[in-house]
């Protein structure tokens, strides 16, 4: 995935010689909700769920953030924005808690919660509105260490550092893989399969919540519908990036490149004179090559 | 709803004797009653609003609109009968519909028969993938998905030659009634397709093969069931189906754009969860699937009535779907757990 992320760079560069710092900028700034949905998505799948509810989690924040940011300075603002956070946390919480009290299956239980948390975001902003002071825009849009590395750059080095470090150093992280990988085992030597869960999908809410601020920081309004995109774009970047969708293996970095390549993908086409509608084309095959050429060289293995 | 609140005890003897115990037999047997339940609760919400009358009109208008979620439904169920689920329909759907009208100026026949085409290729691309490559379903649906989106996208721009019509015959199917007003035509069409599928999974071998394979795949290699032959089928019918429906979509809305299918996804997967069909396969049929149709459908044409805005609309479809799948899971004692 690194590979063909450089590959794709490298493509862009070749193809159009003035590719340089300010199309990493704008890369950064288009990949930075989808990298963060994908982020979302991975830390779910890898303890064993899957959640069609991202990208409506998401809008629900993008649009409670520009609505409450509006009339705000800076400092409101990043109130605001750790309030959010919270919020994160608790929503993605309420799935994981459904999830795991109703045992209805994942995939059921976040395929309804999407419809919930879509009107939810219509309830909180009917139409496309909005904004935040733009100090807080700035926090994606413009540049603070170097014009090569922009602050949507930096927002999602923090993002996942903050949160995924120190997750997947400690024992919950730990728990989190081992229940994707085998929930009876994961019982058997002590774990509490259900918190562990809920505690998945409760990062996952956080990533996502981190996600709807991107979203705000990038577009600098709140759109109800901006999150549709995410779900499954996040769940082809995860696929992408080498997460199993049996759960309990991948990690978070993969995803993230996977989001940038998807993102640099039409670019690159228009570059190369090619219609960039066969973009959706281009990741639609890549998909499902990924998974058959996983599955293959498990099939290979297993018969050598 | 009448799932017990407590967490589900196992029905031993003396519990089945009791006047619960009874009931959750009835209902763990025959959970479409529940849902039956339902429908009849949500028709008498209809007549008692202010603004509801039930009549033939009212339930032509509904059933015309159901007949096209149902017929996509039931290709989901086939495809989670076997344990699978297929996440391309409403792509396949918008598909089938662009470009029978975009055909649509040079023969009818010909038109419909390149949008039922269309169908045929994508189930069989999804089918190879997951019988013959082993992908798992939900990827190669989702892949399957964003090819037919782009390739979609680029062929409305580059492929399109002549005037965009809608062919008369799928307009008179999809929007049309006889005997004044009362039988939509489309459902000339669903009411036979839904007897087979019935009848099929029932009486059928194939129909039977479909359980076997759902519910445990390796004993039915075992057996010496050809697995692929199955998942290849299912994806096929799945995907024709789809088209079909899409072709009803057409029909009723009277024209066709690239998003066409878009918002019904959601609820054709809703539809079977609703009707009692197991995701993980070899639990359900297709009866509950009409019922979570035509569920799906008059809460959708209540709500509208009701004048209730589009936000609280989202929020009690999806607690609806969900307290629903949540009731079935009581009821019928977990066999949704893993």
């Amino acid at each position: 995935m690194y590979l063909l992320l450089l590959a794709l760079l490298g493509m862009a560069r070749g193809a159009h010689s003035t590719y340089g710092a300010f199309d990493l900028q704008s890369l950064a700034l288009g990949a930075l909700p989808l990298a963060l949905a994908a982020a979302a998505q991975a830390v779910i799948v890898i303890s064993g769920g899957i959640d069609l509810s991202v990208g409506p989690v998401m809008a629900v924040f993008n649009v409670t953030a520009a609505r409450l940011m509006v009339d705000q300075e800076m400092g409101g603002a990043l109130l605001i924005a750790a309030g959010i956070l919270v919020a994160g946390v608790l929503a993605g919480a309420l799935n994981g808690v459904l999830v795991t009290a109703s045992r209805v299956p994942d995939i059921i239980v976040t395929l309804a919660m999407s419809f919930v948390w879509g009107g939810v975001a219509l309830l909180i902003l009917g139409t496309p509105g909005g904004g935040a002071p733009q100090q807080f825009l700035d926090l994606a849009g413009a540049t603070s260490l170097s014009e090569w590395i922009s602050n949507a750059f930096l927002f999602l080095a923090v993002c996942l550092a903050v949160i995924w470090i120190p997750v997947r150093r400690s024992r919950l992280g730990l728990a989190i893989y081992a229940i994707g990988s085998d929930p009876v085992a994961a019982f058997r030597s002590g774990i509490d399969v259900r918190r562990s869960k809920i505690a998945a999908y409760a990062i996952g809410g956080l990533f996502s919540a981190c996600g709807g601020l991107a979203l705000t920081a990038t577009t600098g309004i709140g759109d109800p519908l901006s999150g549709n995109l995410y779900t499954l774009a996040g769940v082809s970047a995860i696929v992408l990036g080498g997460v199993s969708l049996a759960g309990g293996r991948g990690g978070i970095l993969g995803p993230v490149a996977a989001a940038f390549v998807l993102t640099l993908l039409p670019t690159v086409l228009i570059f190369l004179g090619v219609d960039a509608n066969y973009s959706q084309v281009i990741q639609g095959v890549l998909v499902v090559a990924v998974v058959m050429v996983g599955g293959l060289a498990t099939l290979r293995r297993r018969t050598a | 709803m009448s799932a017990p609140q407590v967490a589900a005890p196992p029905p031993s003897r003396s519990a089945v004797a009791s006047g619960a115990g009874r009931v959750q037999r009835l209902l763990t047997e025959r959970p479409i009653i529940v849902l039956l339940v339902l429908f009849v609760v949500l028709i008498a919400a209809t007549e008692l609003s202010p603004d509801g009358d039930v009549n033939t009109g009212w339930a032509r208008a509904n059933v015309q609109a159901a007949a096209i979620l149902a017929i996509l439904a039931a290709g989901q169920t086939l495809v989670m009968l076997t344990g699978g689920i297929d996440l391309s329909v409403a792509n396949v759907m918008t598909a089938a519909a662009y470009v029978t009208a975009a055909n649509g100026s040079g023969g009818e026949a010909r038109a419909v028969a390149l949008g039922l085409a269309v169908g045929l290729l994508v189930g069989l691309v999804n089918g190879v993938g997951v019988a013959v490559f082993r992908v798992q379903p939900l990827i190669m649906t989702l892949g399957m998905g964003a090819v037919i989106v782009g390739v979609l996208t680029v062929y409305s721009q580059q492929g399109v030659s002549g005037t965009p019509l809608v062919p008369d015959a799928v307009r008179d199917l999809g929007s049309g009634s006889f005997l004044d007003g009362t039988i939509p035509y489309n459902l000339l069409l669903w009411a036979p397709l839904a007897g087979l599928i019935l009848y099929g999974l029932r009486a059928s071998g194939f129909g039977r093969m479909l359980y076997a394979v759902g519910d445990n795949e390796r004993a039915c290699r075992l057996a010496g069931v050809r697995v692929w032959q199955v998942q290849l089928t299912v994806y096929v019918l799945c995907a024709f189906l789809s088209a079909v429906a899409g072709l009803l979509l057409l029909g009723y809305t009277n024209a066709a754009d690239l998003e066409l299918g878009n918002n019904y996804l959601l609820p054709s997967v809703a539809a079977v969860v609703i009707g009692g069909t197991s995701i993980f396969g070899g639990v359900g049929g297709y009866g509950g699937t009409i019922v979570g149709a035509l569920i799906l459908t008059v809460l959708g044409s209540l709500l509208t009535l009701l004048d209730v805005e589009e936000a609280i609309r989202q929020v009690l479809y999806g607690t609806i779907i969900l307290v629903l799948a949540w009731a079935y899971t009581r009821v019928s004692g977990g066999t949704a757990d893993r």
